[in-house]
């Protein structure tokens, strides 16, 4: 008998410009209006609970966007809370690892909030299962594959973060408390793939086939 | 009507006042000062939306040298940075500018999907105040206001009071105030916020559906200014409440 999929119990926050591709793609704007010079602090933003869809679950796609962007990321999931805690301990505070599919309607600038672009009802696909840390492993070991309708569209690499997971959490934490449940996602990546209605969105981790498929279809906003 | 949320005698309470005192569900009576004020919020099944709003009064976009927004300039905050009345916010070490913003915080009583702005209030549970802080030393123009100046820890004050919407006639006609050591700081009034409740609610519920428990925060006027360790700051929404702060160091 199979366990019902992961659902999050606590707050998801996303994190931009994690991945050194995102960062390497966006650097010659940096320093350019309105963002007059490169983030300090983690740039984060929040996934409300309207947005969550549980793996297999069809995701609809409002009428008026084309094409929505895939944000595949991993998600790091709190067990224990986590305020100012070290890089050294920081790992100590996670609970498990799972697999989520944060989407977006395509945007350039990144100056305001995206809530209109990323907090649309379901826009955040979710799961299967909570890999327990010691059966994932190190964290900057882990890889994404993105398939749209079986096709390979994107891998992304967590060895090559702007602030690895240990990193990422601690510098969170000297802020803001990451409580029980809470969800802190590692990063989405460059070059992230747009898929229309009518397309599958597969995600994987190869090496980790334990933290499963996630997988949704995306439908057209009923009339 | 107005409910509170309190912890007594080791246990955590929906109260509502009752001639100057809390009336807790059991019935027993206590008195205001008896009690940990938490924020006046009944649980939800999942984590609750907060919205909030910047920018929002035209003479506090003026104030900050913004021209006003054409749609609603939107953040999100985790309830973790949610607070009680009469509790304490930290002021981080080191920090030039930290200061309060007194807000209409909207309390969301109904799933609100696709809602017109005529059947706007129909979705409402009621209002409280909200105090959203801001450090200003830690703006970053990335997804600005960004989480670090927005949604620390303590950085939330809520309450006291939950006030049902069939008691607040006109939400659009409200004054504001701040007080610091009670000296007048801020003033202001709900009439001038650039968009008004029932055009927020029409405006998320567009794209994102809200459920009761949620909130929406609605921006604060102008006359925000620093304040320090020990500095007790109260903001007053007429016909809601005085919520209570005090600053504090950072441990």
């Amino acid at each position: 008998m199979s366990s019902p999929p992961f659902m999050p119990t606590g707050t998801i926050y996303g994190t931009l410009l994690n991945t050194l591709d995102e960062w390497v793609a966006l650097s010659p704007q940096m320093a350019q209006p309105p963002y007059k010079g490169a983030p300090k602090a983690p740039v984060l933003y929040i996934k409300t609970a309207n947005t969550w869809s549980p793996c297999d679950s069809p995701i609809t796609v409002p009428a008026k966007a084309t094409e929505v962007e895939v944000g595949a990321s991993i998600g790091m999931v709190i067990g224990a809370p986590a305020q100012r805690t070290t890089v050294r301990d920081a790992l100590d505070h996670i609970a498990g690892y799972v697999l989520m599919n944060d989407l977006s309607l395509p945007h350039a600038s990144f100056f305001r909030p995206p809530v209109k672009y990323k907090n649309l009802d379901g826009f955040l696909g979710i799961g299967p299962r909570l890999l327990p840390p010691h059966e994932a492993g190190n964290p900057n070991h882990f890889r994404l594959e993105v398939r749209i309708d079986g096709e390979l569209r994107q891998t992304v690499d967590y060895a090559r973060l702007v602030r690895p997971a240990a990193q990422l959490l601690a510098d969170v934490s000297e802020f803001m408390t990451l409580h029980p449940g809470d969800v802190l996602l590692l990063g989405c990546g460059a070059q992230r793939p747009l898929a229309h209605t009518g397309q599958r969105i597969d995600i994987n981790a190869p090496g980790l086939p334990t933290l499963g498929l996630l997988s949704n279809t995306l439908v057209a906003e009923a009339a | 009507m107005k409910h509170a949320c309190v912890a007594y005698d080791r246990a955590i309470h929906q109260a509502t006042e009752h001639d100057g005192q809390l009336r807790l569900g059991d019935g027993r009576l206590v008195a205001f000062d008896a009690v940990r004020w938490l924020p006046p919020l009944a649980p939800v099944p999942r984590p609750r939306t907060i919205l909030a709003l910047g920018l929002n009064y035209a003479d506090h976009a003026k104030e900050l040298a913004f021209k006003a927004p054409e749609e609603p300039l939107v953040f999100i905050k985790g309830e973790s940075s949610l607070i009680g009345h009469r509790d304490h916010t930290v002021r981080p070490a080191g920090v030039e500018f930290m200061h309060y913003e007194c807000e209409l915080a909207v309390v969301i009583g109904q799933t609100a999907r696709k809602v017109q702005r005529a059947n706007a209030y129909d979705v409402i549970a009621g209002y409280t105040v909200a105090n959203d802080y801001a450090i200003r030393d830690y703006l970053e123009n990335w997804y600005r206001p960004n989480l670090r100046v927005k949604n620390r820890d303590t950085g939330t004050p809520l309450g006291p009071w939950l006030v049902d919407a069939a008691d607040v006639p006109n939400p659009m006609n409200l004054a504001l105030q701040t007080t610091v050591n009670g000296r007048l700081t801020q003033s202001g009034h709900t009439r001038d916020m650039i968009f008004d409740v029932p055009c927020l609610i029409e405006y998320f519920s567009s794209f994102m559906t809200l459920k009761p428990g949620d909130l929406i925060l609605t921006g604060t006027p102008d006359g925000v200014v620093d304040c320090q360790p020990g500095d007790v700051v109260v903001t007053e929404i007429e016909g809601i409440g005085a919520l209570i702060n005090t600053i504090a160091a950072a441990p």
